[in-house]
């Protein structure tokens, strides 16, 4: 049986393979790791943190749809100084490479968060969260503005020698723009997507099911987007992507790959089930010794058009 | 906590749509504590695509019991699953009740499918503590007290026993009450379970409550299920971690 190698890079960052687990799916890894070895991953994405605490919004938070769910949780957190007191040296106990999410309401914020944990080594990487759909400042507000990312990108570039990835919004009209704009500012890669804006109504009472009216879709619904953007990236932008959008299995993640993705990140499915992430590693490598594949890193962006 | 394929052994109808499903889970049935909570996938598909979160009703040597209502397409996928099909089991979740307590007599509140959780509660308590139980229901119909014992009846449109809520037949029974060492233990409909705050508050009754929220993951990483904390603005307490099963007077319902 030949070897394998699922490694993959995504600019100066080396993942033993590309699976990742998304921001918001698996809090600070806690949780998560009395079901898998977070060591196998290939990396964990943290729940995006704020400079301040965050309480996040009221229930009802979630509601599943077809082949998806809304979310609407608000960018929840505990905020960096708790984060770097209690989740960090946590997760310093793993050799799994750790991504920090950064989400904030202002420039100031980002550059402020990366500033002070550009200091800890247990953080690998960092993904800027410029496109979360649930909070009222921040998030969205800058994923809908090529300037504001752009700014953001340099400002966080400027104080960090760690990778900076930045996760762009599906609710724009040109996700191209965005990925340039995050190129020329220093950005070392672009994840996307993250999650389309969604509502649904009672229709007996004739108010909206989730609190804050709208939400975040993930899940399979959104698996065709996703690999349409990834795949307009790809063809229009030379920087690397991590995709992300309805993964629910190895097949996909091959598809993903196909389509531009260096690395991916399961999310919803993480929810559904905690070990799927472990069996997906496992099912990618039984598919390249099958095919002769002899480096899955191969397989980035080999779609046939 | 385990991910289990467990074989439905039996489901039967209790009456008007309530479901009780036994399994064989044996990892599950020796550790969960009652008011924990497992979470199930219903089917192998993308539809329904998220768990569902049940009460263990009931526990009886490798076997755990949960009971449904059949409402939404989980519910009835569930209902029409045959004898040696497998589902999938998330479990034990959750914090259940604390019923270690100094008390003498443990006194259940439930209303409509919140009986869900107290087959199992009333069965441990029954070593060591007397019981009684408060059941409400819409109409005679929904007044579920499986696995209950010394029941008093209330539905709302008095069909059956008092005509009230739960609450209003506790109050009711006030004289049962007061002057014993006593805990109450609850489950049932948001408003109700505010009632019983209210009620317990006022007459210096120790009360849990199991409470419930639409959750994705079921063990703390979605966020999705918060509840406000009475003693913190700015916290809040997950339902699928920190609960399901409150004191009720550490949350605002």
């Amino acid at each position: 049986m030949s070897k394998v190698d699922l490694s993959v890079k995504i600019g100066t960052l080396k993942l033993k393979n590309p699976v990742l687990l998304a921001s918001g799916t698996v809090g600070y890894g806690n949780e998560i790791s009395e079901f898998i070895d977070l060591n196998k991953l290939g990396g964990i994405v943290t729940k995006s943190i704020s400079l301040n605490p965050r309480k996040g919004n009221p229930p009802q938070r979630i509601l599943e749809t077809s082949g998806g769910m809304l979310n609407a949780i608000g960018l929840a957190n505990v905020g960096l100084e708790e984060f770097i007191k209690s989740k960090i040296p946590f997760l310093k106990g793993y050799k799994v490479p750790i991504i920090c999410n950064i989400a904030a309401g202002s420039i100031d914020e980002y550059v402020e968060c990366a500033r002070t944990l550009d200091s800890e080594e247990a953080i690998s990487a960092f993904e800027i969260n410029v496109s979360c759909p649930n909070v009222k400042e921040g998030g969205l507000q800058f994923g809908n503005d090529v300037n504001a990312v752009g700014t953001i990108t340099g400002k966080v570039k400027a104080v960090t020698s760690k990778p900076v990835i930045v996760k762009l919004s599906p609710n724009g009209s040109n996700i191209i723009d965005f990925a340039k704009v995050v190129k020329q500012e220093g950005g070392d890669a672009v994840s996307a997507i993250n999650t389309l804006v969604g509502t649904s109504f009672d229709i007996f009472t004739r108010r909206p099911k989730l609190k804050n009216i709208t939400g975040g879709l993930s899940g399979p619904a959104i698996k065709p987007v996703a690999l349409a953007k990834i795949l307009e990236i790809s063809r229009n932008v030379d920087i690397p992507i991590i995709g992300i959008g309805g993964i629910m299995s190895w097949k996909d993640v091959i598809e993903f790959m196909i389509a531009g993705s260096s690395a991916i990140q399961i999310g919803t499915l993480n929810f559904i089930d905690p070990t799927a992430s472990i069996k997906i590693i496992s099912e990618l490598k039984d598919y390249c010794i099958k095919y002769g594949i002899d480096k899955l890193s191969s397989l980035t962006a080999s779609y046939l058009l | 906590m385990f991910i289990i394929d467990a074989p439905i052994e039996e489901i039967i109808e209790l009456e008007n749509q309530i479901m009780l499903c036994k399994l064989f889970a044996p990892e599950i049935a020796k550790s969960v504590k009652p008011g924990q909570f497992v979470n199930i996938k219903v089917s192998e598909t993308i539809a329904p695509l998220l768990r569902r979160p049940f009460s263990v009703c009931d526990v009886e040597g490798s076997f755990i019991y949960i009971m449904f209502n059949v409402l939404g397409e989980g519910t009835k996928l569930l209902a029409h699953k045959f004898k040696g099909e497998t589902i999938n089991v998330l479990g034990p979740l959750g914090r259940g009740f604390n019923f270690d307590g100094n008390f003498e007599t443990a006194v259940i509140a439930a209303g409509g499918l919140g009986a869900a959780p107290f087959a199992f509660l009333v069965k441990q308590l029954s070593k060591d503590k007397k019981i009684l139980c408060f059941v409400g229901g819409r109409t005679s119909r929904d007044v579920i007290d499986y696995g209950m014992k010394d029941v008093i009846p209330s539905t709302d449109d008095g069909s059956l026993g008092f005509k009230g809520n739960v609450v209003e037949l506790m109050n009711d029974n006030l004289d049962l009450l007061e002057n014993k060492r006593l805990k109450i233990f609850a489950c049932g409909p948001t408003p109700m379970l505010r009632a019983l705050k209210e009620f317990s508050l006022k007459n210096n009754f120790e009360c849990e409550v199991s409470t419930e929220c639409a959750m994705a993951c079921g063990f703390g990483i979605c966020q999705g299920c918060p509840i406000p904390s009475s003693e913190d603005a700015d916290k809040n307490y997950l339902v699928c971690k920190d609960g399901p099963v409150f004191n009720v007077k550490d949350i605002i319902l």
